[in-house]
């Protein structure tokens, strides 16, 4: 038996050690279901997250490989566009980071904050709307994301119960930049529908 | 589960033996416990990724290129309305003003015997002729590939002239998860051409008066 716990012992030591963990998510979102099995790709996307309260998050992955540092260049945009300067730690703390929401202006305490409870005090959401004939800050992401990395997807992951006007906006911000195929990211739920069920 | 098995010995000569004390422990609930975690992180990386539904929106024209869309003979337009606790209304044809009466709408719901009634008596043709292929993919009678299969579907859809044009309309008071739903149903019931599109200042009226 001994022999057994050992070899158990290694793998699960094993898979421990080679599952890595996934960065805090901004938000917690219980999607919708729908019969859809397309998996959503992990590489090359754009992830607008809504929850439940109408506040916007954001994602991108860092893409396809670890020379294209897709986040940092988009961030160097952002932070030229709205006059905020980031040290080259700041840099790469957020290259490894994922979803984040917050205006600009907080950006670099958000990520100088070293207390989880501190950084989560911080996501507040992305701000929507326009601001004196300047697009929206949201807009501003999607837009450099999109120079960025031209082969990115979009993905919108909402809460079931978010308030479908929030999404709209998102998604006529989109097709302003003229991006007209999205992803929902939805929970696998399977419909069985036969001839039989043709009402007579 | 430990034992200790005492050897039982007898007394040899004059010599006394020392007693052997030798512990044999049951390792096996420890290797259950072992194959249970092991399962339950295979399993759990393997489920993290979740799924997408991908759909396409119509370009938003500028106003003077909308003269130019072809004409959708009302017969065929299945128009829904979404609205506040996961409300639907729909009805056939268009809703003019200018050209009264005004249609009545129809109050139904996301259950079974809900819109997706409405649905797949409007596409009874095209959802017969999609889900008799799928069928006969699955029993082994017709052997295609994988992408010949869907552009065999995306073919039918496109010579479909008979199912309904469906037009999705949400009012503010609509939760993102009906959008979701609906679209859901869509793929379910096999509609060839569907679009969201923006409610109109009638429709919100017609919804006033709807049948609660």
């Amino acid at each position: 038996m001994t022999p057994m716990v050992d070899l158990f012992s290694v793998l699960l030591i094993f898979l421990l050690l080679t599952a890595s963990f996934r960065p805090q998510e901004a938000a917690i979102i219980t999607t919708p279901n729908s019969v859809s099995e397309k998996q959503a790709p992990d590489k090359d996307i754009m992830t607008i997250i809504v929850d439940k309260s109408g506040k916007v998050f954001y994602n991108i992955d860092n893409g396809k490989d670890t020379t294209t540092h897709t986040r940092v260049n988009v961030l160097t945009e952002m932070a030229k566009q709205y006059q905020v300067s980031f040290t080259k730690k700041e840099l790469t703390d957020f290259g490894n980071m994922a979803s984040f929401g917050m205006p600009m202006t907080d950006m670099k305490k958000w990520l100088d904050a070293t207390d989880a409870k501190a950084k989560e005090a911080f996501q507040v959401g992305i701000p929507t709307d326009s601001v004196a004939g300047r697009a929206s800050e949201l807009a501003m992401w999607i837009r450099f994301s999109r120079l960025a990395n031209l082969n990115a997807e979009v993905a919108i992951k909402g809460d079931a119960e978010t308030n479908y006007k929030v999404v709209k906006k998102v998604m006529d911000m989109l097709q302003a930049n003229k991006v007209n195929k999205f992803n929902l990211v939805t929970s696998l739920e399977k419909e069985e529908v036969t001839l039989k069920d043709i009402p007579k | 589960m430990a034992e200790i098995i005492q050897e039982e010995k007898g007394k040899k000569g004059g010599k006394r033996r020392a007693k052997k004390f030798s512990t044999h422990i049951d390792m096996t609930p420890m290797v259950d416990l072992m194959c249970l975690l092991i399962t339950f992180f295979m399993l759990t990386t393997a489920f993290s990724k979740s799924k997408v539904m991908v759909i396409t929106m119509p370009e938003k024209d500028p106003i003077d290129k909308q003269k130019d869309q072809p004409k959708i003979p009302a017969w065929r337009t299945l128009n829904i309305l979404l609205t506040e606790n996961d409300q639907v209304y729909y009805y056939i044809g268009s809703a003019d003003p200018k050209k009264p009466p005004l249609p009545t709408l129809t109050k139904t719901d996301f259950s079974k015997d809900g819109i997706r009634k409405v649905l797949l008596d409007k596409n009874r043709d095209l959802f017969t002729q999609i889900v008799t292929f799928r069928d006969k993919r699955q029993s082994g009678k017709l052997v295609v590939a994988d992408t010949t299969a869907d552009q065999e579907i995306k073919n039918m859809k496109k010579n479909d002239a008979k199912g309904p044009i469906v037009l999705i309309k949400a009012d503010d008071k609509a939760k993102y998860k009906d959008i979701v739903d609906i679209i859901d149903e869509m793929a379910i019931t096999n509609i060839a051409s569907y679009a969201i599109v923006d409610i109109t200042p009638v429709e919100l009226d017609m919804l006033k008066t709807a049948p609660k």
